[in-house]
């Protein structure tokens, strides 16, 4: 059997970082205003950008309401385009035969006459704008300022990228809730503690304890998986394609592993575990398609709190590299990679590809396609 | 490198091709050679999951690494030493470089689009069509008479993040009113495209051409407008080429620039990079053309499934963005239901098991079956995804008579009232494309999936894309047809073989019909009976004459009762005659059904295992 010493056709893992530089864009949904300047050190909670997005926009059909062509609506207008008009103001007027008759346009909402056309009769009438504004999200240095658009801001912090998540950011001490990261975080551990913290759980919640962790006022929860239908028992629907983020939920749960029961990896358990009682900042915004974005841990640290490593997600797969085995049926295993044959092989559903041979933490040594491994430093 | 083709000869001499696809999932790079006899043929292919994720985030890299699989299998040298993913321009004749190199794409998650008419079946239908056909996925579409109140199809729209918007309606010189307010709703959402919040959303106008100018002064100031040919000049013609060669020349110049890595990408291709549906559609309308033949095809992908028809000179194009096998898988066994899909395994699964694997695959897109039950699985899925989308085509495929293009009153009104104009009966071709169809571990596994996902009928070859390269294909002929279809022909269409099926209902064995195929040397023989499937081994490139009878309750293609004379082709899977009725349906009892599903897959080869035997 002849080796590969390395391959490019891998699966790039999830980052599980002690230390790393995060930088996160803070980037408004429209040009507005950007309220920090680079080199500014920033709070969690700063408000760093605003903007406005425009009302929403009422279109009435004047002409037809006047009974005029819409050719004659400019002569009826009685306010300007542009100009502001209060809910039920009349905007366009125009008497009848001698004067015995009177048609009225009244306004159906506050705000600005943005067009009228002599084409359609139609007026538009736009609602004033909604204040928008973004925080810091993490604490950190400015380190630019991109227009009127975003900005970004720079940390030292301990990272961990989920594979899914629901719910938005949310922001917490981070709280352990089990011994081992094998084991289910049982309703019973969650409780009045868990206020306002982001809870971390071991394999798997059952939806009581989540639940619970809600009523409780958690701002999140962190487990190795959940069962794929627990997920429409939480939200009250079925999820189809992994593109969340907005879920109207009052904590956000992130899974570091996937569906099902799944230790949670140790290496990302023990980071959690020292850093128990630190402020963190989470997102459950997944997106698994163009500009993939997983959810996120992010745990602030001091410079002095950092523990630098060396990153394999930038490295080759090869010999002795840490991998996850991400498909059945050792999905979830971690291991080695103990060779890279270069010949095409077939596996049990009779598929060629090529594959690795990892030898798993059991010892065990299995066959797995080098499509089903991603680089994982366990 | 835009290379310049200025003549036959140039093109001529291309010695060694390649061409990409850089999927919403997977790189897939392909390496074409003009032989000795001057003739075309596939050499070489690599794959490489498509980096748009971190930490690399730029599609060169995967497109890079799918690239130099082709290196290590092939021997030829490709890429350029460099740290940027170049590629070596001319082929030096001997072991390195490249004398064309042209790609498709759809990662991005392809071109996303919301179309805006006035009449819902006929302006809509018609931008839809011409959005559909150019590789689009429409986000949603909008007519004056769709019902929806003006505020909130304002509403609908301001939340929507398109890469672009076509507008079309009203005949040339007809009242203009209607689209104006079209324009008005538009203005009014004022919607973002998705990329980037700097550049102006462009809005191509294909409606009334005397509206252009009230058009071009209404939204100019918030949108890039770029007006072009009417899509229905007058009632009865439909004219959707301008509006799709105006989409696909923004799609290049806006969308794709968008991307991560995209300009990278458009920097090394010789010619424009064309959407993944319009190459494979491409490919689809030349077999066609080529066979004289009614198609319908599928591209079954991670994100999408589009189903395509050439059906007496019509081309349809139809797209479910969110059926697919990796991204939205899940989106499947939310539509299809989990009765639906584990209708077609012949194992027991627990429900959560099956949620949690589908799950587990729709977040790791790129992982593929390693386990028998794992495939079978995807399988079921699979036909699942296709019916579906199969379902939204033939809402789509909705013209009655009349060329491609030309579409007369009296078809509009009876569109109304008919379903599809596809009858299964007539359609001579189903071609399948996509990873999974393509990649089938035995061809008759692909040959089944069609088979059922389409209910086929009648008398109708199979086909499957030997290694999904239609999307290359397409691309490259548009510089080189003649090249395109000698490897489309030589080695790309994998001929599976035909399904014989009778169609009709009856009671369990009862037979219903008679089958006798002839060969130069063999003639095979038998009584059809009811809820049997059975494979002749019709090998590649025989011929058989082929003489049906069915019962006078069933028909194979030419009406009840009536006998079918003709002469079919062999194929790698053989003849399939399909003795299990039509509408195709499958026992309630699970266990009745997996003996059932277990019976057929084994008379057809289709999985390692024999009748009854356990997975």
């Amino acid at each position: 059997m002849s080796t590969t010493y390395s391959t490019h056709a891998y699966t790039p893992g999830l980052r599980v970082c002690w230390c790393t530089s995060v930088r996160k864009e803070r980037r408004l949904p429209l040009p507005g205003e950007v309220l920090v300047r680079k080199g500014q050190t920033v709070s969690q909670d700063q408000i760093v950008a605003r903007t406005e997005v425009p009302g929403e926009v009422q279109i009435v059909n004047a002409a037809s309401l006047l009974e005029i062509e819409p050719e004659e609506l400019e002569r009826c207008m009685l306010k300007k385009v542009g100009e502001m008009v209060e809910k039920d103001e009349i905007i366009a007027f125009r008497k009848g035969f001698f004067g015995l008759t009177k048609k009225y346009v009244k306004s159906p909402i506050r705000g600005k006459i943005e067009y009228f056309s002599g084409t359609t009769g139609n007026v538009s009438i736009r609602a004033e704008p909604t204040k928008i504004e973004i925080d810091a999200y993490i604490p950190g240095n400015v380190v630019e300022t991109l227009s009127n658009e975003a900005v970004v801001i720079e940390t030292k912090a301990a990272l961990i990228e989920g594979i899914f998540g629901i719910g938005g950011e949310r922001k917490g001490e981070i709280y352990i809730g089990v011994e081992d990261p094998s084991e289910e975080i049982s309703p019973e551990n969650v409780n009045e503690r868990c206020r306002g913290k982001i809870v971390v759980g071991g394999s798997t919640a059952s939806f009581e304890a989540i639940k619970r962790a809600a009523d409780f006022g958690a701002r999140g929860l962190i487990v190795g998986g959940l069962e794929f239908k627990q997920i429409k028992e939480i939200l009250g629907y079925e999820i189809g394609v992994a593109i969340t983020g907005h879920e109207n939920l009052s904590l956000t749960i992130i899974l570091t592993e996937g569906f099902g029961r799944l230790e949670m990896a140790k290496k990302t358990f023990n980071i959690l575990k020292t850093f128990e009682g630190y402020n963190a900042s989470i997102n459950g915004a997944t997106q698994i398609r163009a500009g993939v974005i997983r959810p996120e841990i992010i745990i602030p640290l001091q410079k002095e709190e950092c523990r630098e490593e060396a990153e394999i997600l930038s490295s080759s797969l090869k010999p002795g590299t840490k991998v996850r085995v991400i498909r059945h049926p050792y999905f979830g295993c971690l291991g080695r990679v103990v060779d890279l044959p270069i010949e095409i092989d077939c596996v049990e559903a009779e598929c060629q590809v090529r594959v690795a041979v990892v030898e798993l933490q059991n010892g065990r040594k299995v066959k797995v396609p080098r499509a089903n491994i991603e680089l994982f430093d366990w | 490198m835009q290379l310049t083709l200025t003549s036959q000869q140039n093109i001529e001499n291309l010695r060694l091709i390649l061409a990409t696809d850089v999927g919403s999932t997977t790189t897939k790079a392909r390496l074409f050679k003009k032989m000795e006899n001057g003739e075309y043929r596939f050499i070489s292919s690599g794959e490489a999951p498509t980096t748009v994720e971190k930490p690399f985030e730029d599609v060169t890299v995967g497109l890079k690494n799918a690239i130099r699989e082709i290196e290590e299998l092939s021997g030829y040298k490709l890429l350029a030493e460099s740290t940027e993913t170049s590629i070596l321009m001319p082929f030096n004749g001997r072991d390195a470089g490249v004398d064309l190199y042209v790609s498709t794409s759809s990662a991005g998650g392809g071109l996303q689009m919301i179309v805006a008419g006035v009449v819902k079946t006929m302006t809509t239908e018609s931008s839809e069509r011409a959005a559909l056909g150019a590789g689009a996925i429409i986000m949603d579409s909008l007519s004056i008479d769709d019902g929806i109140p003006l505020h909130k199809k304002i509403e609908k729209l301001r939340f929507l993040r398109p890469d672009m918007i076509l507008l079309a309606g009203g005949t040339d010189g007809g009242t203009k009113t209607h689209v104006l307010e079209m324009a008005e709703v538009i203005r009014a959402a004022e919607p973002k495209p998705r990329f980037g919040v700097s550049y102006r959303l462009p809005v191509v106008f294909a409606g009334n051409k005397v509206a252009a100018p009230d058009i071009v002064s209404m939204l100019s100031e918030k949108f890039f407008v770029k007006v072009t040919e009417n899509i229905r000049p007058v009632l009865e013609i439909e004219n959707v080429e301008p509006a799709r060669n105006i989409i696909h020349e923004i799609f290049m110049e806006h969308v794709m620039s968008h991307a991560p890595g995209y300009e990278k990408l458009v920097k090394l291709v010789s010619v424009p990079v064309m959407p993944t549906p319009a190459g494979e559609g491409k490919m689809m309308r030349t077999i066609a053309e080529a066979y004289g033949i009614n198609v319908l095809g599928v591209g079954l992908g991670g994100a999408t499934t589009n189903i395509y028809s050439v059906y007496e000179g019509k081309f349809v194009r139809s797209v479910s963005a969110n059926l697919g096998m990796s991204y939205s898988i899940g989106n499947v066994l939310k539509s299809a239901g989990v009765k639906n899909i584990v209708r077609w395994l012949p194992f027991e699964i627990n429900e959560s098991e099956l949620y949690d694997r589908v799950g587990n695959k729709m977040i790791r897109p790129t992982t593929i079956p390693q386990t028998l039950e794992d495939l079978m699985i995807e399988h079921a899925i699979a036909r699942e995804a296709i019916r579906l989308g199969f379902q939204h085509h033939k809402s789509l495929a909705r013209e009655l008579k009349g060329v491609h293009r030309e579409r007369t009153i009296s078809d509009v009104f009876e569109q109304e009232v008919k379903e599809t104009y596809i009858d299964m009966k007539k359609i001579n071709m189903i071609i399948g494309t996509g990873g999974l169809l393509s990649h089938t571990p035995r061809r008759q596994q692909a040959a089944l999936i069609l088979i059922d996902a389409f209910q086929a009928e009648g008398v109708v070859r199979l086909t499957v894309d030997s290694a999904f390269m239609m999307p290359h294909l397409g691309v490259l002929s548009t510089v080189h047809p003649r090249a395109a279809l000698e490897v489309l022909e030589k080695d790309c269409l994998v001929r599976l073989g035909t399904a014989v099926v009778f169609s009709g209902t009856s009671e369990k064995d009862k037979i219903i019909g008679h089958v006798q195929l002839k060969t130069g040397s063999e003639t095979y023989s038998l009584d059809v009976r009811y809820g049997e499937l059975y494979c002749i081994p019709i090998g590649l490139n025989v011929k058989a004459n082929l003489q049906a009878k069915p019962e006078s309750d069933f028909d194979v293609g030419v009406g009840k009762g009536k006998t079918v004379s003709a002469t079919l082709d062999g194929g790698v899977v053989g003849v399939i005659i399909d003795g299990r009725g039509r509408p195709l349906t499958l026992p309630e009892e699970p266990d009745e059904r997996k003996r059932l599903l277990l019976k057929w897959f084994s008379a057809i080869n289709a999985y390692p295992l024999k009748v009854g035997e356990e997975i």
